[in-house]
């Protein structure tokens, strides 16, 4: 029976160990896709340096708390074989050891300064992008995507999710919209999220980005993408009915491709609206937040899929 | 003379149980109504692992197939939090096992104020009535955290939230006089010669764990009051447009909301302990160290909270301090993991129920504490936060710990509460199915969350589909588990195999092992003397 414990144990930290195993898959040639895998159990491919230095210091972590697992599962076993009943029928009366003890407090944090130092420059160099190249602002409303981009005439539109049906080749269910967020590949992008009815959160995992949209506050944060490529990500702070469809794209295009979509956006989009939907909520964030908001009970966007 | 006369007016005492009606309703007695919390804490457990079972139906494949939209799944989600933490785990570790072994260890006749004990009862009932009444008339599709502008009447209109958010607040009140309750008589009802540091751990555990009620239900208290006025009464303390601030109720809310998380595992530490001291015939390793540890616990576990809101938008500096904070907890939670091995080691470990519920507790609560020193890297939970890691860390720590830590206290109590053993065999079975099928719901979800799946979502992306699938086998396979435990207990009853006052030998030697199983209606007519 003990044996079968073991097992179970060795089966468990096999399990924990494939989690630290996998390496991301080499970078096909062609356009990068930031997005979840069958069966993937790391995390996601990283295409942008916030989200490298987050893979650096997760694997070290990550090789910490799986050595410090196997190790209190050895000595479990070990004690569980070693000292049960039939193998010492006569217990110990031992209950002190001071330098056990003390030792067992000190190399834990020893074991968590090791951990710290990393951590601590991670979340400065997350925090806030020291020359960012544009500042795109981001604002998640019910259910849907806003972004708006200042440094380029202001335009404006929303993004959203494409209902099932209508998926196309190429594109992946539950992920792709309608517009997807476009940015120049390599460069600094600023992001300031803001709120418009509840709580949402700009949650983009391959470029290790995301931050709550609060009404009443404009935060900060920042993210490159170092790939051409297109970088999915969803809500990810829960918001009424359609929590679970509101997907992020973020499309990183060459410079020049950039400048192109931005000359043909400022018209497309020129009254800071998006196409594609009935455009039920032209208020802007701050006359919205006293008005009437979509209750629980409105279910058109369900509708619309 | 006067012995025999004492004799026999003990026994009369003993036979002193008042009728039906009086003793289940309108009970003073402390180990009666420890009875009807752990009644309470199984009911409640069918509708919180039901609906667990609806939730996991729903994602094992992608698609909405039982839940008519997001909303009823919110509330379901939401609801399954609700029951779990403040009708089943809280009841049963708290108000089942403290309300049992707290009086009897301390060689106490019963609760300080056993009329309050009895309030405290009689008001989760109703609490309970109000969440579960709430998913009729709408629900909360909020989450368990409640965060406005969500919770407020524009987006959740309908009474449900008012309804959960008073059921709350019962509870609430509920827990606050218990937690007096339970530490005024620690601290005032100590038979002669149990000092503070003669106290068995699991009294220890519950000391800690009423401090930490009685200092952030309050908390808790003041918030949804101000999100009932929000709602109901036209203030804005959490409105932006009229000069409040959501970010204030996640404040708050996590201030009640890290040290609860505390509240429900440390009585589980203080049964561990026990356990594995008694099935491995040895006295606590450390034991100043495993009760001060707790303590240590109790008091950084206060000043965390904010490890809840690292992409909530504050400060950088705000955030190193919190990272810093939390990461000091796995300091005394190392110090007790170890020293539970050191108890084991140079032991004579038998492997009854309690004793693998324990153990398997001491590895889980391992798992799930380590991936906790990840998720307090602020830097890292930028990519992990409110993902299914999360719901995979806190799972292990409390449906794997705290739940593991319930069954050990009640295979290893079972029969000093009711007179009747448990089956060996099936005590066994339970465990195993229980050990499997809660590692293949949750371990899974490691995956899953570091692949981005983001939690309280009914629907996700087809890439997510195999683990999905995976972690819904193995909650069929718990909830089969928790089918077992019932059978377990009726044949517990059904055949009524006598327990010993001490059915463990040696090992076991903290007061309650001292009295007849069950215990007479009043526990001491003396009181103990403690060495």
């Amino acid at each position: 029976m003990r044996r079968i414990l073991s097992t179970a144990l060795a089966l468990m930290l096999t399990a924990g160990t494939g989690a630290m195993a996998q390496s991301p898959a080499p970078a096909p040639t062609g356009e990068a896709v930031g997005a979840p895998v069958p069966w993937g159990t790391g995390l996601q491919e990283a295409f942008g340096p916030v989200k490298v230095a987050i893979h650096d210091f997760n694997d070290l972590v990550l090789y910490i708390i799986v050595a410090i697992t196997i190790f209190v599962a050895a000595l479990l076993a070990y004690v569980m074989w070693r000292y049960s009943a039939s193998r010492n029928p006569n217990p110990s009366r031992v209950s002190h050891h001071t330098m056990l003890e003390v030792a067992w407090t000190v190399v834990p944090v020893l074991i968590l300064l090791v951990i710290a130092i990393p951590s601590f420059r991670l979340i400065y160099y997350e925090d806030r992008a020291r020359d960012a190249d544009m500042t795109i602002s981001v604002q998640g409303r019910q259910w849907y995507w806003h972004y708006a981009y200042p440094d380029h005439g202001n335009f404006a539109f929303d993004s959203y999710p494409i209902a099932d049906a209508e998926i196309r080749p190429g594109q992946i269910a539950k992920l792709s919209v309608d517009n997807p967020l476009v940015i120049p590949v390599g460069a600094t992008i600023r992001v300031m999220t803001s709120g418009h009815d509840v709580i949402h959160s700009f949650f983009v995992p391959s470029l290790g980005v995301q931050k709550y949209t609060i009404p009443g506050r404009t935060m900060e944060t920042w993210f490159r993408a170092d790939r051409e490529g297109t970088f999915y990500g969803q809500c990810n702070q829960i918001c009424g009915t359609n929590h679970w469809f509101m997907p992020i794209a973020v499309r990183a295009v060459p410079r020049a491709e950039f400048d192109a979509w931005v000359a043909q956006a400022r018209t497309r989009f020129a009254e800071g609206n998006g196409p594609g939907w009935p455009e039920r909520d032209r208020t802007t964030s701050v006359a919205a937040l006293g008005g009437p908001v979509a209750s629980i009970t409105d279910h058109s966007a369900e509708a619309r899929r | 003379m006067a012995h025999a006369a004492h004799d026999t007016h003990g026994h009369d005492a003993h036979n002193h149980a008042p009728g039906f009606v009086a003793r289940w309703f309108f009970s003073t007695n402390h180990k009666d109504i420890g009875t009807l919390y752990i009644i309470f804490a199984v009911v409640a457990a069918f509708v919180g692992i039901g609906l667990s079972m609806l939730m996991r139906l729903e994602l094992q494949a992608p698609g909405m197939q039982f839940f008519a939209d997001g909303q009823m799944w919110n509330v379901a989600v939401t609801a399954h939090g609700v029951v779990m933490v403040f009708y089943v785990v809280m009841p049963a570790l708290i108000g089942g096992f403290g309300n049992w072994f707290v009086p009897i260890m301390i060689g106490a006749p019963d609760m300080a104020f056993p009329r309050l004990n009895n309030i405290s009862f009689w008001l989760i009932v109703p609490a309970f009535l109000l969440t579960v009444a709430s998913l009729f008339v709408g629900g909360a599709g909020t989450g368990w955290t409640l965060y406005p502008p969500l919770s407020d009447i524009q987006y959740q209109g309908g009474a449900g939230v008012d309804m959960a958010l008073f059921g709350l607040h019962l509870a609430g009140a509920s827990s606050i006089l218990g937690a007096a309750n339970f530490i005024t008589t620690i601290f005032n009802m100590r038979a002669p010669g149990m000092t503070l540091h003669k106290m068995p751990l699991f009294v220890w555990a519950m000391l800690v764990t009423a401090f930490l009620l009685l200092l952030s239900v309050p908390v808790l208290g003041g918030a949804i009051t101000m999100l009932i006025t929000d709602r109901n009464f036209g203030t804005a303390f959490f409105k932006p447009e009229g000069g409040g601030d959501p970010v204030l109720f996640q404040h708050l809310f996590w201030f009640f909301g890290h040290p609860e998380v505390y509240i429900m595992i440390l009585p589980a530490f203080g049964i561990v302990s026990h356990v594995l001291s008694t099935f491995s015939r040895k006295p606590i390793f450390g034991y100043l160290g495993m009760a001060y540890a707790m303590v240590a616990i109790g008091v950084v576990g206060f000043v965390v909270w904010a490890h809840h809101m690292f992409t909530s938008g504050i400060s950088v500096d705000t955030r190193a301090y919190f990272m810093a904070a939390t990461m000091i907890i796995a300091v005394p939670t190392g110090i007790k993991i170890f020293s539970w091995i050191a108890t084991m080691w140079g032991g004579s470990i038998s492997f009854k129920t309690p004793m693998l519920f324990a153990i398997g507790f001491v590895f889980l609560f391992t798992v799930g504490g380590v991936t906790g020193v990840k998720l307090a890297n602020a830097g890292v939970t930028q990519i992990l936060h409110n993902t299914y890691y999360v719901v995979a860390h806190f799972h292990y720590v409390l449906s794997l710990g705290a739940v593991f830590g319930i069954y050990a206290g009640f295979y290893y109590w079972i029969g000093k509460m009711s007179g009747y053993q448990y089956p060996e065999r099936w005590g066994q079975i339970h465990f195993w199915l229980t050990f499997v099928g809660v590692n293949i719901t949750f371990f899974p979800m490691h995956f899953l969350g570091a692949q981005g799946m983001p939690r309280r979502y009914a629907d996700y992306p087809d890439a997510f589909t195999g683990w999905n699938m995976v972690a819904s086998a193995g909650a069929y396979i718990s909830g089969l588990s928790f089918l077992v435990f019932v059978y377990t207990v009726y044949l517990t009853f059904a055949r009524k195999q006598k327990a010993e006052a001490n059915p463990w030998g040696e090992g076991a030697t903290t007061l309650e092992w001292q009295v007849s199983s069950p215990p007479p209606f009043h526990t001491f007519d003396e009181l103990p003397r403690i060495r």
